[in-house]
């Protein structure tokens, strides 16, 4: 059962604090004690000083195996990856994936300023004071480049936004129209506020072991049937249009011997709306440069023709930090076992889940993506 | 198209001055190979020695062959602006009082894409030149600006942050006396200052060019001796807060070297002028300008000084001189700092021997008064903060980058 | 003379009776100098640095460190400041007798014909007719040039062309004249020098510094007040630093006068 610990736009507590919280969470809702944990993943940006190894002493955890993903919306996927290697091949038998953020009135501007060499030297000087710049010119130049538009993109946010209004620890809580969309106060430009998710305090975690054990513990659980990690991916491409998903994107289908068609529901990475239309577009749901008429001629809301980012993505759920990196995959975990918490999409047996991120110069770094099925699939 | 800058109407005396504040100024140590490039105007980035790549932003290796050997080189700066965007709010305090500001991406023809601060004529999908400028933080930051020069570029807000232009500034010339701060009074007139104080010691001694000194239009002369500290700040008290650029051209030039000069009369003297001058200057108007970088269109921007080329490596046949030239480096390197805070540039303006009584009998190549202003104007309006100016001079500093002991062996024969 | 007569002149200054001029102008960086050409060695002008003000420099105090020349504002030139006087005895200012630094003087006013002419020369003449109304200059007395020169300000003060400064001071035969015939104490101008702006064309150059200090007799510059002097009756105190080998030193130039009624 994986857990999600209520997200809070301000907190004064630590990310020891919600990590703590979400790992008590998803031990005894599983109804293991911490002694039963052998491994620990940890996806954190606030919890400096410490990093998972920190964590084991502050948690009271003695696990035989131990990651730290400092992979930021990539980290859900990727603890996952590496989480179901160790598993299969022995080296843990229950591993913790935890991700959590506490968010302070300064924990965005202080993250901004040591978030990375190349936003010292290449990006911070330069005016925005966070990735709203970085991503407006991404999206601009991406409509200039395939004809999307604005509304194309306010359709995806409004659809989230509706998709959020089920889910219990979404901190958006009003729907959102087109024209309010259209007409929120620009950010930078094309990027206006409801393009941008909303930092906050949170976390999720999920348990990874070996399916027997789920079923002896009696636990809903899904099987990866596929993964790909993709990172500086066409790092020639002179601005970002596409991510490292496009270069393994047939490994994945192979992998789990499936076709795009057969996925019942789709978690994108949702910091921005345009990183979506991408994720969509590489995923392999259609052609490069088709995604805003992919937008157009679907419906994108859990009950839709193409139910995407069901309990509100980012966008309406809020964004705690790294765990905004787990967001998706937790949400598909409970879809494909039926155990939503809101919206639940119809007959999901088979989700995808994709992850992005780590923008430390002009593009996203890191990306990930993963097929989950649920029992009955 | 660029509005025109408006002459600025006369400050609101009632008002809060509103305080400078700084960029983002922390860079890695192999980026401040771009803060050397853009000190001097130069557009220079990582080129691999092994596989001639050029590299943006700078690294430690080489992203296509993991070389470790990629210095820094001049290279073309035209490319093409891939995308824009204006944004409209950030967290950033310094910024956040300059909204909009408007930043791109541009495809360098060289190869890297960088994230640059734009002129304003600078259009989406179209060529732009790159610049390295640096901004008030004193480090490097890139700008696009459109492949030709367009109708009062120099105007453009952006671009205006990153210079320190004389139009509609108040500027004071420190001596007023020589050919050099003559010609200085007369460039600063010519590029458009709204005012151009210059200092006069000794009212009761005449001297060559007086009668046309005052006849410059906008020139007002003040009382200002560099060797009195009343003086300096007497009229520091009077005019320092309207003093938005500061010419030092005090000069007291000498031949002769640590022994041959008879007593330390003459070294006492030179001292006096130039770097006891330099220091009262600092602690008279430094504040004033420090507090004022950010006042408006005709804010404080700048220190200048002109300095012998042979403050960086001594020339023994004017041996105390150059050791004195040394001093205001040294000197005028701490003021930078100390101005920094104010996001007030101190730009250094070296040359070799000028075409002045001094240096009669030194052979040519020399700089001529005019020369040296007209280098003082543009590097004012570059926003430049090391400029060479003259044959000598950048000879100087070509060779004391290759080897500095041969320059010293060299300058002594 | 005995005690009481010494204390009666104390008395006489302390109640008036004999008037106390000051012939000194005050030291200050804007005074000018003696400008020499520039390749040779120039007398440093006056400056003040302050070291405290009743500030965190120095609490309760406020005092200044000082720079200058021996011969920079109202100042006292010793025999030894010329070549002519070098090898003479007791020619410095710390060797000279101190009584010495006490002299009556004669005032010998010139003002009118400087005003019409900033070049103009005391002659022999001069120095005659002067007598013919006041008496022989008596032995050992200082002669003190009134030109009202220190009324002027500034730029007609120095009153510098192309040429040079352009001044009043004395011919040389009259200063020969004073020294040979007159036997006197020494001379004193309003002007920067002894001598004329133009004296370095004099036969000799500069010939007050010369026949002046050759005979061993002594200077003093930029006074002020002359015009308040009588031709005769004022004495001069006049002592300056005692500085080791000095040259000359500024000082303060006080005449005594009796009070007319």
């Amino acid at each position: 059962m994986p857990v999600t610990v209520p997200y809070r736009r301000y907190s004064t507590n630590t990310a020891h604090w919600w990590i703590g919280r979400a790992v008590h969470d998803v031990v005894k809702g599983a109804g293991l004690r911490p002694t039963d944990i052998d491994g620990l993943s940890v996806a954190s940006f606030t919890v400096g000083p410490d990093t998972a190894i920190g964590l084991t002493q502050h948690l009271g955890l003695s696990p035989r195996w131990l990651d730290n993903v400092p992979l930021g919306g990539a980290s859900g996927v990727v603890a996952l990856r590496r989480a179901a290697r160790a598993v299969q091949c022995g080296d843990a038998e229950f591993v913790v994936c935890v991700s959590g953020d506490t968010n302070h009135v300064d924990s965005f501007r202080n993250m901004l300023t040591t978030f990375s060499r190349f936003a010292q030297d290449a990006v911070y000087p330069y005016g925005s004071g966070g990735p709203n710049a970085g991503f407006a010119l991404i999206t601009r130049h991406y409509m200039r480049k395939y004809g999307a538009t604005r509304e194309d993109f306010g359709k995806i946010c409004v659809a989230q936004r509706a998709n959020a209004l089920a889910f219990p620890h979404a901190l958006m809580k009003k729907p959102l129209t087109l024209d309010e969309y259209m007409t929120a106060r620009a950010i930078s430009d094309p990027i206006h506020l409801y393009d941008c998710v909303m930092p906050c305090a949170g976390g999720e975690a999920f348990l990874v072991c070996r399916e027997d054990a789920a079923r002896s513990l009696n636990l809903p659980y899904a099987s990866v049937l596929g993964t790909i990690e993709r990172h500086n991916a066409f790092p020639d491409d002179p601005i970002q249009y596409r991510g490292g998903w496009a270069m393994d994107i047939d490994e994945l289908y192979g992998m789990a011997g499936i076709k795009p068609d057969a996925v019942d529901f789709v978690q994108t990475y949702d910091d921005y709306p345009v990183i979506c239309m991408m994720q969509i577009e590489d995923l392999g749901f259609c052609a490069k440069g088709e995604g805003a008429a992919f937008i157009r001629s679907h419906t994108l809301t859990a009950d839709g023709t193409f139910p995407h980012n069901v309990s509100g993505g980012q966008l309406s759920v809020g964004q705690a930090g790294a765990a905004g990196g787990f967001l998706g995959l937790v949400e598909a975990l409970r879809q494909v076992t039926g155990t939503s918490l809101g919206a639940q999409v119809p007959d999901a047996r088979i989700g995808l889940v994709s992850g992005f991120g780590m923008i430390t110069y002009d593009r996203g770094l890191a990306s990930g993506a993963a097929i989950l099925a649920g029992a009955g699939a | 198209m660029t509005k025109p800058l408006v002459r600025p109407k006369r400050k609101d005396p009632l008002k809060k001055t509103r305080e400078p504040l700084l960029p983002h100024g922390q860079r890695s140590r192999t980026a401040l190979g771009l803060t050397a490039a853009a000190a001097e105007g130069r557009f220079a980035l990582q080129v691999c020695t092994d596989c001639s790549a050029t590299i943006y932003p700078p690294r430690d290796a080489c992203p296509r062959c993991l070389s470790l050997r990629i210095p820094f080189k001049d290279v073309p700066n035209g490319g093409t602006l891939l995308a824009e965007t204006t944004i409209r709010t950030s967290i950033d305090v310094y910024f956040r009082e300059r909204m909009p500001w408007r930043v791109g991406v541009v495809e360098l023809d060289c190869g890297p894409s960088i994230v640059t601060h734009l002129h304003g004529d600078a259009r989406e999908g179209e060529r732009v030149r790159m610049e390295f400028k640096l901004d008030r933080s004193g480090q490097a930051v890139a700008i696009a600006l459109p492949e030709r020069d367009t109708p009062n570029m120099a105007d453009d807000p952006e671009w205006r942050e990153l210079t320190c232009d004389p139009k509609f500034r108040r500027v004071l010339i420190t001596d007023g006396r020589t050919g050099v701060g003559q010609a200085m009074a007369k460039a600063l007139s010519a590029a458009q200052a709204s005012i151009v104080f210059v200092g006069l010691a000794d009212p009761w001694k005449p001297f060559p060019g007086e009668a046309a000194l005052k006849a410059i239009e906008r020139v007002e002369i003040v009382p200002l001796d560099m060797t009195d500290s009343v003086s300096v700040d007497d009229i520091a008290g009077e005019i320092g807060g309207r003093v938005d650029i500061l010419i030092n051209t005090a000069e007291h030039v000498r031949a002769g070297g640590m022994i041959e000069r008879k007593g330390l009369n003459v070294a006492r003297e030179e001292m006096d002028v130039r770097y006891f001058g330099l220091m009262r200057l600092a602690q008279a108007f430094g504040p004033a300008l420090r507090a004022r970088g950010a006042d408006g269109v005709n804010s404080a921007a700048a220190f200048v000084n002109l300095l012998s080329v042979y403050a960086l490596m001594n020339w023994p046949a004017y041996g105390a001189f150059s050791a004195t030239e040394a001093a205001c480096l040294s000197a005028a390197q701490s003021l930078r700092t100390e101005l920094r805070p104010g996001g007030v540039k101190v730009m250094n303006v070296f040359s070799g021997p000028l075409e002045t009584e001094w240096y009669q009998s030194v052979p040519p190549p020399k700089v001529t008064p005019d020369a040296l202003a007209n280098a003082v104007v543009d590097g004012l309006r570059r926003g430049l903060e090391d400029v060479y100016v003259g044959d000598i001079a950048q000879d100087v500093r070509t060779r004391l980058a290759v080897n500095p002991k041969a320059v010293e062996r060299e300058l002594g024969a | 003379m005995d005690a009481q007569s010494l204390l009666g002149f104390a008395a006489a200054i302390a109640d008036g009776s004999i008037s106390v001029v000051d012939l000194t102008h005050t030291l200050s960086p804007s005074f000018p100098t003696i400008v020499m050409p520039p390749e040779l060695g120039q007398c440093a002008p006056f400056r003040m640095e302050e070291i405290s003000r009743y500030d965190e420099r120095g609490p309760a105090w406020y005092w200044n460190n000082l720079s200058m020349g021996e011969h920079t504002g109202t100042h006292f030139d010793a025999p030894i400041h010329w070549v002519s006087g070098k090898d003479l005895p007791n020619s410095s200012v710390d060797t000279i007798p101190v009584a010495s630094f006490i002299a009556p003087a004669c005032v010998v006013d010139i003002s009118a014909q400087a005003a019409a002419n900033p070049d103009y020369e005391l002659t022999v003449a001069d120095l005659e007719a002067w007598e013919a109304a006041h008496g022989r200059i008596p032995p050992r007395n200082w002669v003190l040039l009134r030109t009202d020169w220190s009324k002027r300000l500034g730029r007609d003060y120095v009153n510098m062309s192309e040429d040079g400064p352009h001044s009043p001071g004395p011919c040389p035969d009259a200063v020969r004249w004073l020294i040979d015939e007159r036997d006197v104490h020494g001379f004193g101008t309003e002007t920067i020098g002894t001598d004329s702006g133009q004296a370095n064309h004099s036969n000799p150059p500069y010939p007050a510094h010369y026949f002046v200090h050759g005979h061993g007799r002594y200077g003093l510059q930029c006074l002020t007040n002359l015009d308040l002097l009588p031709p005769t009756g004022a004495v001069i105190f006049s002592a300056p630093l005692k500085i080791r080998k000095g040259s000359g030193s500024p000082l303060r130039v006080l005449a005594l006068v009796p009070r007319r009624e």
